[in-house]
């Protein structure tokens, strides 16, 4: 499974694999690729299109 | 105060605030204004409030028209406290009024106030009717807050936008043909350049929305309205947003001994030269936010400055820090120049701020103590080389 973190550009929340986003229905150790298209960043509501890999 | 009828039953019922010139670091040489509207329907509705430093201005005008205490709904578009700050303060007249915002708008406004308020939580694409007139909801997240969405009531063909084309300009027109359309115009581009810019992908979505809704008016919570040139500030913020420039170059620097100012004019006439429209901006006399304005638009962002203690001037650094917080992402060509002593040190850290940026960096410019008409010279030549 693909562990790469990706960045809310707009507002900067990082999402991590690792946790998934719960509240928003997506499991940890679900990867960015297989989250739902209508999924939104949890803090700003942006969608995934907004979100770009991050360099570490 | 009264209140101004912009429609029949639909009041303008914000504050001007003549006055202020710093909003965050963001000069306001013109003042601004808080714009809350109030319509008189079968719901009773006031649309954003003003600053707390205002409430007083707002419930004035409010009064004018009806009790407050009428009050049934209080659209809160935007949780920034110059919007949402007399909310507290609205509502003890009102304690049982609800307020429509979207999720995000409840869970900020529960963080400033904790107020416990009765709220109607929207999402993109709902309505609510409050008699014979209706709100048509658009969530616009990080435009330029995760709580800011913009209403559209098509009865009154009425965009209310919120931040959205606002302009930080306090004046006695309401209107946008009550003013210099010039200096509004200009106002709505330094309000872009300087709070929106970096949310140029979110602010197209806006506009996709927006281009649903037959808009007559745009109710704005900053400055005036918008009704006869509509058009003219939806296709400019298209422009902006799509990161349209000028032939237009930008050169921002500071100097200590006028060498790095020497580099700065001779890349401004180069620039001149190639029939570039240039704004030279020497940072001990222009601020950052105004700066922005001249960002906006510019193919070239030429930063200089000498290097001062292995670092540079603190001007030049403040200016590169907002900067890089509200660049446009695409597209920008810049320059890094500037002079040094003995340790040439200032281009490096204006460069890393400029990658920061994401601009394609074309040139550098570094030059020891005092250039001669041979180096200026060799900077003239490479500049318009690059620009030909």
């Amino acid at each position: 499974m693909s562990m790469e973190k990706y960045v809310c550009e707009p507002c900067g929340y990082i999402y991590d694999p690792a946790e998934g986003d719960p509240d928003g229905g997506i499991k940890p150790g679900t990867a960015f690729k297989d989250i739902p298209d209508d999924w939104v960043c949890p803090v700003c509501g942006v969608g995934k299109e907004d979100f770009s890999l991050l360099e570490e | 105060m009264k209140a101004v009828e912009i429609k029949k039953d639909i009041y303008w019922v914000g504050a001007i605030d003549h006055d202020v010139r710093n909003f965050h670091g963001y000069l306001t040489q013109r003042g601004t204004t808080y714009n809350a509207y109030l319509i008189i329907d079968e719901k009773i509705t006031l649309v954003d409030t003003v600053k707390d430093t205002h409430t007083d201005e707002m419930i004035s005008r409010i009064s004018h028209i009806i009790d407050p205490s009428k009050i049934d709904y209080i659209v809160c578009n935007h949780v920034e406290p110059d919007h949402s700050g007399s909310l507290s303060a609205i509502l003890k007249y009102c304690p049982n009024a609800t307020i429509i915002t979207c999720a995000n708008g409840e869970k900020g406004l529960e963080q400033y106030y904790h107020g416990n308020w009765n709220y109607h939580i929207v999402k993109s694409g709902d309505a609510v009717s409050i008699g014979k007139r209706t709100f048509n909801f658009v969530l616009t997240p990080m435009v330029h807050w995760p709580d800011n969405m913009i209403s559209f009531m098509p009865e009154e063909n009425i965009l209310f936008s919120n931040d959205s084309f606002g302009q930080h300009y306090a004046t006695s027109g309401r209107f946008d043909d009550e003013v210099s359309k010039d200096e509004a115009l200009f106002e709505a581009k330094k309000y872009f350049a300087n709070i929106v810019l970096p949310y140029s992908n979110q602010v197209k979505k806006e506009l996709e929305a927006a281009q649903n809704f037959d808009i007559k008016l745009i109710c704005t919570s900053h400055g005036i309205i918008w009704r006869s040139y509509v058009a003219d500030i939806i296709q400019l913020y298209h422009n902006w947003a799509h990161n349209v420039t000028q032939k237009k170059a930008v050169i921002a620097y500071d100097t200590m001994w006028k060498s790095t100012e020497k580099m700065a004019l001779t890349l401004y006439e180069a620039f001149v030269k190639k029939g570039y429209e240039v704004a030279l901006r020497n940072l001990q006399v222009n601020h950052e936010s105004d700066v922005m304005t001249d960002v906006i638009d510019s193919e070239y962002i030429c930063v200089g400055s000498p290097t001062l203690n292995s670092e540079i001037m603190a001007n030049v650094a403040g200016f590169l820090t907002y900067m890089r917080g509200l660049a446009p992402r695409e597209g920008r060509k810049a320059i890094a120049f500037g002079s040094y002593g003995w340790n040439a040190k200032s281009v490096a850290h204006i460069e890393q701020y400029l990658q920061g940026c994401n601009y394609d960096i074309v040139a550098s410019f570094n030059q020891q103590y005092r250039p001669t008409q041979d180096d200026l010279q060799q900077i003239t030549e490479k500049t318009i080389q690059l620009i030909s």
